[in-house]
């Protein structure tokens, strides 16, 4: 489903040229659970930005579906992040203004859904992570584990190939942490990719692969003992 | 559709979570359209009343009136309209029906037992009322037999009848008009100010009792007004007039030295003056609606950095560039066209009242045009200073955007 292919990223930090990917190759097929992990200016965001198209590569090729991203323009990006990723931040990032139904039904507004058909698939949506009520509270009426279920519910509302977790669970405490791995878990089970970037190792247990970026490179790609 | 609802909905929600500051914001446009407002309705106002009074004439009215210029006046060579001007209309113009002349007699005043005060004396004919469309409210207006009778009657506009301190019921009391009797047979509805000044200080004498005041001079201070049969032939009768009232003065080879016009013609010319105040005014008052609008910029420009991540997070949810331009912009239109209403109210209540204070102004009046054209106007204001905050807001980077503290 995605392959990347020499892919690199450079900036410009004044005058000096950094790289922040140099060569990355990587596979990742349907219904896998992926980890990515590394320290911080391991690349490992910029590859995650790659991924969930927010960015396009310096150079390599990366095919999403057979598609490839490199090639786009700023709507095309925005319509593959519409249809085929969904972001879980580690901030949550949900609309302050919005309440919770809303919030999940957002994507869809992009894709010309009406209001009533959003509102139904935002409650099924609300359904799968274990959120049935409180659906007309505000984010700041939620706790951080409801939070981040509605944000991964609002991730998952358009059917996403991918399901793109940025740090999910670096703002939340051990045990709620835990219940949305579980959640991941679930969701992995059922189907759905899941690729969780990630620097605490007890998260990236949770997956079945771990890829370890350093210094723009992948160091280290294997697939993880099953947790007994 | 959809998006566009949607980002409808989005604008009226984020401008709902800063009340306080969506309206201080528009302030500047609220005070905008209420000066406009304001100003337009009285200046609509006063126009509505004098095109009422005007229009009574009627626009099948034409007057004959003598065109004089300062030339005319320096050298001695007055252009009057004779009483052969009356006969042409009334015998060599087809298609003229009633024709009322006005001639203007030369009084040191008129009289009441010991009071005396100056006033328009107009000599005409029974056809006066059908012609001005002007009745009397008390007695009866001069007939035909007064003028053939040369008999000494009188018809008062109704302030000369508080002038001249008048019983109430003034029909059979005598006035005196320079040296002579004239008794009070009616007394003529009341038609109000214009300009200031009272349109119902005058008394009609009989025509030819004028004339003999005036010691029959050949060409007095006259105008004449008719009424045409065919109001659709307005134009070909008043033509037929020009040329019928020139051949009638050989040595005249140009055509200024009189003037034939429709009453609606002045109508037509006070509409120009007015429309042209109204837009200077709306021009000038209009500055200050883009004032305001550079105050809608600026907040904007506030309100796009304040929403930095959000905009992030919506770009990465899938939204355009369009999207969000879109979004702001109605943002900012929406800002400016509810500061547009809310001062059209304003000054609609401002006009009204302003109107009601002074006494003997005429109401304010706001013309749906008006009302449409600030509404549209605001609106367009918060488009355009809408445009550089929300192109700059369309324009971040999904990723700086995101992680924008």
């Amino acid at each position: 489903m995605i392959v990347m292919r020499a892919i690199s990223k450079r900036y410009l930090m004044g005058d000096q040229e950094v790289r922040a990917l140099d060569g990355v190759d990587i596979d990742i097929g349907r219904n896998e659970y992926v980890a990515l992990i590394g320290a911080s200016g391991s690349g490992k965001s910029t590859l995650m930005n790659l991924l969930g198209c927010l960015d396009t590569p310096t150079s390599g090729s990366y095919l999403l579906n057979g598609r490839d991203t490199a090639t786009l323009d700023d709507t095309e990006l925005a319509r593959v992040r519409n249809r085929e990723i969904g972001f879980v931040f580690q901030s949550f990032h949900l609309l302050p203004r919005m309440n919770v139904l809303d919030n999940v039904a957002q994507p869809l507004v992009y894709r010309g859904v009406s209001r009533a058909e959003r509102l139904r698939r935002a409650r099924e949506s609300l359904d799968r992570v274990g959120l049935g009520n409180r659906l007309d509270h505000r984010p700041n009426q939620l706790s951080g584990g409801q939070r981040q279920r509605v944000a991964v519910a609002r991730a998952l509302v358009g059917e996403p190939s991918i399901l793109l977790a940025d740090e999910p669970t670096g703002n939340l405490d051990t045990r709620t942490s835990s219940e949305i791995m579980a959640l991941f878990d679930a969701l992995h089970r059922q189907g759905q990719t899941v690729i969780v970037v990630t620097h605490e190792a007890d998260i990236a247990a949770h997956c079945k692969r771990t890829v370890r970026l350093s210094d723009g490179h992948i160091v280290e790609d294997r697939v993880n003992p099953e947790r007994g | 559709m959809q998006a566009f609802l949607e980002a409808f909905r989005a604008a009226l929600v984020s401008l709902l979570a800063n009340r306080l500051r969506s309206v201080l914001t528009t302030l500047g446009i609220v005070i905008g359209t209420a000066s406009v407002i304001a100003v337009v309705s009285l200046v609509q106002g006063f126009s509505e009343s004098i095109k009422q009074q005007l229009s009574e004439l009627g626009g099948s009215t034409l007057t004959l009136e003598a065109v004089n210029t300062n030339e005319n006046f320096r050298s001695g060579k007055i252009n009057t309209i004779g009483f052969d001007d009356l006969e042409t209309l009334r015998y060599r113009v087809p298609g003229v029906g009633a024709v009322a002349p006005i001639m203007l007699v030369n009084t040191p005043g008129i009289s009441y037992r010991d009071r005396t005060v100056s006033t328009e004396v107009r000599a005409s004919t029974a056809d006066y009322a059908a012609v001005y469309g002007r009745f009397p409210i008390k007695g009866r207006f001069i007939a035909s037999a007064d003028d053939q009778g040369r008999r000494r009657v009188a018809v008062l506009g109704s302030k000369l009848v508080d002038d001249l301190n008048l019983p109430k019921d003034p029909l059979g009391e005598y006035i005196r008009i320079g040296s002579e009797w004239f008794r009070v047979i009616g007394v003529m509805e009341k038609q109000g100010d214009l300009f200031g000044f009272s349109l119902d200080n005058y008394v009609v004498i009989p025509f030819d009792v004028g004339r003999a005041l005036n010691g029959n001079r050949l060409r007095p201070f006259m105008q004449v007004s008719f009424t045409i049969d065919d109001v659709d032939q307005v134009d070909t009768i008043r033509d037929r007039a020009v040329r019928a009232v020139k051949a009638s003065r050989p040595g005249t080879a140009d055509d200024d030295t009189f003037k034939i016009q429709a009453a609606d013609s002045v109508v037509k010319q006070f509409d120009e003056i007015t429309r042209t105040t109204t837009a200077v005014v709306g021009g000038v008052v209009g500055i200050s609606l883009l004032v305001g609008g550079i105050g809608i910029m600026n907040i904007m420009l506030v309100s796009v950095t304040e929403r930095t991540r959000e905009i992030g997070v919506l770009k990465a949810l899938g939204a355009t560039r369009r999207d969000i331009l879109v979004q702001f912009l109605l943002e900012a239109a929406l800002l400016a066209l509810l500061g547009g209403l809310i001062g059209i109210a304003i000054g609609w209540g401002t006009g009204a009242l302003i109107a009601s204070l002074i006494p003997g102004f005429p109401p304010a009046a706001v013309p749906v045009w008006v009302i449409l054209g600030a509404a549209g106007f605001s609106a367009l204001v918060g488009v355009v200073f809408g445009i550089m905050p929300a192109s700059k807001a369309a324009g971040l980077d999904p990723i700086e955007a995101l992680r924008y503290e």
